[in-house]
């Protein structure tokens, strides 16, 4: 079993949904982010998601787009996110790391290459953005054969004649993406969410983590009713950007992930 | 690079899934992938319907002033002393370039699948200009995405936007021209996908777009293979285009890649020099990557982050490139070559002064090939380049490069 499977039967046994929160690696510089990624369990985090900087991110909203680009100032590089990882994993080897960015990093790096790395450091699932079901199976073989799940994105335009495709081959969990928008924009309206996660749960057993736009704790608990996990991203990285130092944003992410959780905990 | 095998037909392209051997595709959020294949299947439709083309080429004559003229530049052959050059006068479309021909085709399609919105990304402002035309004209709402740097070197054209009634939007993230302005327009399109059609000024961009903007760029070869039947009875020994995206290359060349007596060349623009890190030569001097939805030859770093790029003109300012060059470059058909801004500059001033005619500093770039390589070339070997965009826009620029207090 999977650090992913293996999570999401925890989640399922203690009955209650998980907190996905997103961080970008090397933001807003190595060290600090390690102490960032390395506290979010004791935080409330049941599974991570590490951002791999990019200079380009198509989907993001201008919090992510200045978290990628503070890191990439700090030199951010792919070896020092996996390097992340492998630190995370010498102290944590329960809690998933799903890396998350864009294709080009990767491409460039050559798709063997990158598995192998990223298996080797610890990584558990890929979200790659620009690289939708169709396109993705240069990534998913290799990442498959290395015991990588290559995680699937849904959104409210992916129709019934679409989901058949994006479902087909799926591992690990299924992303969905609350809003048509970019991240951190709109709030969604839950109960419509809630409409379209009962929707696509009809065509896949896989568990489902739904993000974009969860900003709050109350949002985490809308959320926590009816998906598997919630993910958080933009509001953690505006925090680490309001920090005025390395300790401040270790210490403004932790609180946020724990009010978070605590938010989700009360949900059912 | 390794060879790879010669096609039968170099015109094929792309196969269904939108790739040109190895490059192009969709690689695009999956909130855009539902409208990608629906935009697909209305363009095909579209393509395949008498009653669509008929209206395009309506509007092409009768709002657009096509055919464009060939145009003997018989100053500047004389001057140069060798091959007989002709200009396809693309510049002298309405709105001044050859963009309007692929927003005329991309406005009837959207009309066509019912959209309301048009959002648009520019670097010179060429396709701004061109987009806010023709949502003017259909009264659609129009909103352009455009790079803060770009805004100020290309004022002329916003305000030109702004006086058709379109909104310009400045984008101040990253390098803040070309490919930023594009990456917004991305994500107004994933944020308004129900309403909004994106007209996609270049021959790249995830599938459908690179085909669909190549067909509607196609009548620029086609008018111009016709048209040199006519006045010298045989095809012109070679074709020459500036390629920033490379939509007026495509739309030059795709008709004459079959023809293997034509020798076709692209110009990238090489700023500053190919060494000096500040230019825009993907197809010379980048490698092949993922970005803006096709993968294509990129201008990036050792850990794929994608590199700025630099031109004097706006239009070529672009770190990628239309992934059928990319194919075109690999298969050996097309030949890629670049010119810097100094050389774009000279031939600007050339031009102006031989034939009566300001180029945009884009197709300078061609003519600074053309300069280069017309005097080796025997008086019998006929060269046609697309003089796809008028200077006028461009003269603060020149202004200020050439030291000249306007």
């Amino acid at each position: 079993m999977s650090r992913i499977q293996a999570r999401f039967a925890k989640l399922k046994a203690e009955g209650r949904s998980g907190l996905a929160p997103f961080i970008t690696a090397c933001d807003p510089d190595l060290e600090t982010s390690a102490r960032i990624l390395n506290g979010l369990p004791a935080a409330g985090a049941d599974l991570i998601e590490l951002g791999m900087p990019f200079t380009d991110p198509m989907a993001e909203g201008p919090s992510i787009q200045v978290s990628y680009l503070r890191a990439l100032k700090a030199g951010a590089t792919m070896k020092k996110t996996l390097d992340l990882v492998r630190g995370f994993r010498a102290r944590d080897n329960e809690t998933p790391i799903t890396l998350m960015g864009y294709f080009n990093p990767i491409h460039h790096m050559g798709c063997e290459a990158f598995c192998k790395a990223a298996a080797e450091a610890g990584v558990d699932g890929l979200i790659v953005v620009d690289l939708p079901a169709g396109e993705d199976g240069e990534l998913r073989v290799p990442a498959n054969r290395c015991g990588i799940d290559l995680i699937r994105l849904a959104a409210p335009t992916t129709d019934d004649r679409r989901l058949p495709t994006v479902v087909e081959g799926a591992s690990g969990f299924l992303y969905y993406v609350s809003i048509t928008g970019i991240t951190g924009a709109a709030t969604p309206d839950f109960g419509e969410v809630e409409t379209q996660v009962a929707r696509i749960r009809k065509g896949t057993g896989l568990p489902i983590v739904v993000g974009f736009g969860i900003k709050t704790p109350e949002h985490a608990k809308a959320v926590a009713r009816f998906a598997d996990a919630a993910a958080v991203g933009s509001a953690l990285v505006s925090e680490v950007g309001a920090a005025k130092s390395g300790d401040e944003a270790v210490a403004r992410v932790h609180g946020l992930v724990s009010r978070l959780a605590e938010g989700m905990r009360s949900a059912r | 690079m390794t060879a790879i095998p010669k096609p039968n037909s170099y015109r094929t392209g792309p196969d269904a899934q939108g790739h040109f051997g190895k490059y192009g595709g969709r690689y695009v959020a999956e909130t855009l992938m539902p409208l990608i294949l629906e935009l697909e299947r209305a363009y095909l439709a579209a393509r395949a319907d008498p009653a669509f083309q008929a209206e395009l080429d309506g509007y092409l004559a009768h709002y657009v002033g096509r055919p464009s003229p060939l145009y003997f530049a018989e100053r500047l052959t004389a001057h140069l002393g060798g091959a007989k050059i002709y200009f396809k006068r693309d510049e002298l479309n309405h709105t001044g370039a050859h963009k309007i021909n692929n927003c005329m085709g991309q406005i009837l399609l959207a009309l066509r699948m019912g959209k309301t919105r048009i959002i648009a990304e520019t670097g010179a402002g060429q396709h701004g200009v061109a987009t806010a035309t023709v949502a003017a004209r259909f009264g659609l709402p129009c909103i352009v995405y455009m790079g803060e740097v770009d805004i100020e070197r290309q004022k002329p054209n916003v305000f030109r936007m702004k006086l058709l009634g379109a909104e310009v939007r400045s984008v101040t993230s990253g390098s803040r021209t070309l490919k930023d302005a594009m990456n917004e327009a991305l994500r107004d399109w994933v944020t308004n996908v129900h309403d909004t059609y994106y007209i996609i000024g270049t021959a790249a961009g995830p599938h459908p777009y690179p085909m669909l903007v190549r067909d509607f760029q196609a009548v620029i070869g086609n008018e111009a293979k016709q048209q040199m039947m006519e006045r010298e009875g045989r095809l012109p020994d070679s074709v020459v285009a500036c390629i920033g995206g490379g939509s007026n290359a495509i739309g030059l060349f795709h008709p004459f890649l079959d023809d293997p007596s034509v020798q076709i060349v692209g110009v990238e623009a090489s700023g500053h020099g190919l060494d000096s890190g500040m230019h825009a030569a993907s197809l010379t001097a980048g490698s092949p990557g993922v970005l803006h939805g096709n993968r294509t030859y990129l201008l990036q770093d050792d850990d794929g982050q994608i590199t700025e790029a630099h031109s004097i003109s706006a239009g070529l300012d672009y770190p990628g490139i239309g992934p059928e060059h990319a194919w075109l470059k690999d298969t050996g058909r097309v030949e890629y070559v670049s010119a810097t801004d100094q050389d774009a500059l000279e031939a600007f001033q050339l031009c102006a002064r031989l034939e009566g005619i300001l180029p945009a500093l884009e197709p300078s770039h061609a003519l600074a090939h053309v300069i280069r390589a017309a005097p080796k070339l025997p008086a019998d070997h006929i060269m046609l380049m697309n003089l796809c965009g008028r200077g006028d826009k461009d003269v603060f620029t020149i202004g200020e490069a050439l030291g000249a207090k306007l």
